[in-house]
């Protein structure tokens, strides 16, 4: 009567200190440049070397330039921080994929595409998006600097175990809804808090039917309702993605591997501490409107009543309640990050502009998630469709979702992003996020404003 | 660690629900390569203009409202996973906050720096904004041993959570790493029958 959850943290649980946390081990860590200086540090000062270095992978993505990354960074005190992570990496002897290398990339797009990160792992990573990995059946959840100095130094952490909660989409989605549409969807209802003190497993047959990328998305967003993790049990999808990916196991180790991952699933009377249930057919294209990722609604629908305490996120975006957002101007479009950098995002942005053109108010940033998933979108040939219409491609990294690099939407501007956080700032000082899927977003770059992918209608 | 065991503080309000990281420190201020001027940092935005001049209307621009603790709304510290957020709080001062729910990455990364945050009921906090509204010299009592925290203005006392772990590492100003280390022979037996990956 265990869930998946139970049974990947009780297989990962080493002790459990008496009245306390329990010590959980770690089968794989992330380090990217923003998080881990400290934590290296740390080990310095208390002479410390790393304890299992073949299960951390480095790589550096929040600060790179996504134009002209064969030249060193400009910023001085960024170039200096990825300079930290290669010397770090060198020291103390762990696997580096520096910027410009075939398996950079953002780091919850590289993990999973190259079998890093593989089904009934526990997974963590400076970093709340880590929850992304959760997609191919595995616990992974974002740490801070005192916690990757905990793993690189034992392999392991201290944690409360979670509370379980599972959430079960029935039905089919609707044409043109998109992962991002249920996510925003789905935070909307829970708001950026409701599943605080929860580990979520997505279940029922609208999660079934998402892609593994849809599903990457997915588990990206659960931080963003307060989430440590999202789980989805492996099924064929998780192990077609999987296969043949350069880090999964081979030969008879996969037959293996395989035949223990489909014993990860909930048991028929797995108990919950919360479950939800909810309809996939009532979920439309989203937006947001306001400065959480819970401030969401249907791209067609009217700013609700947020009461006074949203009136600062109203006045900050200078969106009124009561007001439609269908044919408002935008001035930047973002496609790119942990949320929807992927292949499939890319492929449904060019679909839509394909024969279209960009409009010329808008400002477009179309950054793939990593040098894989720009590979494969020029072998697509997506990249002449978008630059006929109008676009450029980018290279890969985290760039406008946080804005650390040069790509920052400037004060009071409009951004469509396909991000995933709408707070104060967070995409440049004073900047306005609109988060959205790529079909949204496709249709406000080519449009200019804001409009309904399914009908392309700009107006009510 | 530096330990906590009773505290008696004036307190800095910040009656807003939903602070994400994002404000306690923007991204532009993560390249730092170490903890210590995250203070310096400390709501950023909300602090200072354009200008890098400061906002008189934000409360810690306001000498009247001093202490060692940071009372704040309910959802305080979601979003993104930066420890930053804890250092700069760590650094600027404080050494407890007091909320009705903190995100939990957030509250992790407060307890890993020695920053103890405590979790009281809707109307208990209500009462102690409404009591610094009054006073700004209003103060607040944390006894960690009994874990109670008393509002000193109307004499309300609430008891709070911590587990007893994290309460010995606040109490003796231990630290996670101090007692993973000591268990390395236990992690390596572990591995004897954990090797999947």
């Amino acid at each position: 009567m265990n869930t998946i959850f139970d049974k990947i943290w009780d297989a990962h649980t080493v002790a459990i200190v008496p009245d306390g946390p329990t010590q959980l081990y770690i089968d794989r860590m992330y380090c990217h440049e923003v998080t881990s200086p400290q934590a290296f540090d740390g080990l310095r000062a208390r002479r410390l070397s790393v304890f299992r270095p073949e299960k951390i992978i480095c790589m550096p993505d929040h600060n790179i330039p996504t134009l002209n990354q064969d030249k060193p960074i400009r910023d001085e005190i960024a170039r200096r921080q990825v300079e930290t992570l290669y010397k770090n990496a060198e020291d103390f002897g762990l696997t580096c994929y520096p910027i410009g290398h075939k398996k950079n990339g953002i780091i919850h797009v590289v993990g999973p595409e190259n079998g890093l990160s593989l089904p009934g792992m526990t997974i963590v990573c400076g970093d709340s998006h880590t929850s992304t990995h959760g997609a191919v059946g595995a616990i992974a959840f974002g740490i801070g600097t005192s916690e990757v100095e905990m793993v690189l130094a034992t392999q392991c952490i201290f944690q409360a175990k979670p509370k379980t909660m599972r959430i079960t989409i029935d039905g089919t989605l609707n044409e043109g809804v998109t992962a991002k549409d249920m996510a925003l969807y789905l935070i909307s209802k829970l708001t950026t808090g409701g599943a605080t003190g929860y580990f979520v497993e997505y279940a029922g047959e609208a999660v079934r039917n998402l892609s593994m990328e849809g599903r990457l998305t997915l588990c990206n967003l659960s931080i963003e309702m307060g989430a440590r993790g999202g789980i989805i049990a492996p099924d064929e999808t998780t192990f077609n993605y999987l296969k043949d990916k350069e880090f999964a196991p081979k030969g008879a180790q996969w037959d293996a591997a395989v035949n223990y991952w489909k014993t990860l699933k909930s048991d028929d009377d797995a108990v919950f501490d919360k479950e939800l249930h909810f309809d996939a057919a009532d979920i439309e294209s989203m937006i947001t409107y306001g400065t959480n990722p819970g401030m969401a609604m249907p791209v067609n629908s009217t700013i609700p009543d947020v009461g006074e305490i949203g009136q600062k996120a109203l006045a900050y975006m200078d969106f009124k309640i009561g007001e439609k957002l269908l044919g408002k101007k935008i001035d930047y479009v973002f496609l790119g990050s942990c949320t929807n950098g992927r292949i499939e995002d890319f492929r449904l942005f060019a679909n839509y502009v394909k024969g279209k053109k960009k409009a010329e108010n808008v400002i477009a940033w179309l950054v793939p998630g990593s040098w894989a998933v720009e590979k494969q979108l020029r072998e697509e040939g997506l990249d002449k469709i978008l630059i006929k219409a109008g676009f450029e491609l980018r290279q890969p990294g985290c760039s406008a979702c946080l804005a650390m690099n040069e790509d920052k939407v400037p004060a009071g501007k409009y951004v469509v992003s396909t991000s995933n956080r709408n707070f104060e700032g967070r995409q440049g000082p004073g900047a306005r996020t609109i988060l959205a899927g790529a079909l949204v977003a496709a249709a406000a770059a080519v449009n200019g404003f804001i409009t309904d992918p399914r009908t392309n209608r700009q107006k009510s | 660690m530096k330990a906590i065991t009773l505290l008696t503080s004036t307190c800095v309000p910040l009656p807003l629900e939903n602070v994400d990281t994002d404000q306690i420190i923007p991204a532009r201020f993560l390249k730092t390569t170490e903890k210590a001027g995250c203070g310096n940092n400390l709501f950023r935005d909300w602090r200072y203009d354009k200008n890098n001049q400061p906002i008189p209307d934000f409360v810690l621009n306001n000498p009247n409202y001093k202490g060692e603790i940071l009372v704040t709304g309910r959802n305080f510290g979601s979003g993104s996973s930066r420890e930053h957020a804890a250092w700069a709080i760590a650094e600027y001062g404080f050494r407890v906050i007091v909320s009705s729910f903190f995100a939990d990455i957030f509250k992790n990364n407060a307890m890993n720096n020695g920053l103890l945050p405590i979790v009281v009921s809707e109307p208990f906090l209500s009462d102690i904004f409404a009591a610094i509204a009054s006073d700004n010299n209003a103060t607040l009592s944390i006894d960690l041993v009994n874990q109670t925290i008393i509002n000193n203005a109307s004499g309300a006392t609430e008891t709070f959570s911590i587990n007893a772990y994290k309460k010995e590492c606040f109490l003796n100003g231990l630290d996670d790493i101090d007692y993973l280390l000591a268990r390395k022979k236990e992690i390596e037996q572990f591995e004897k029958k954990h090797n999947r990956y």
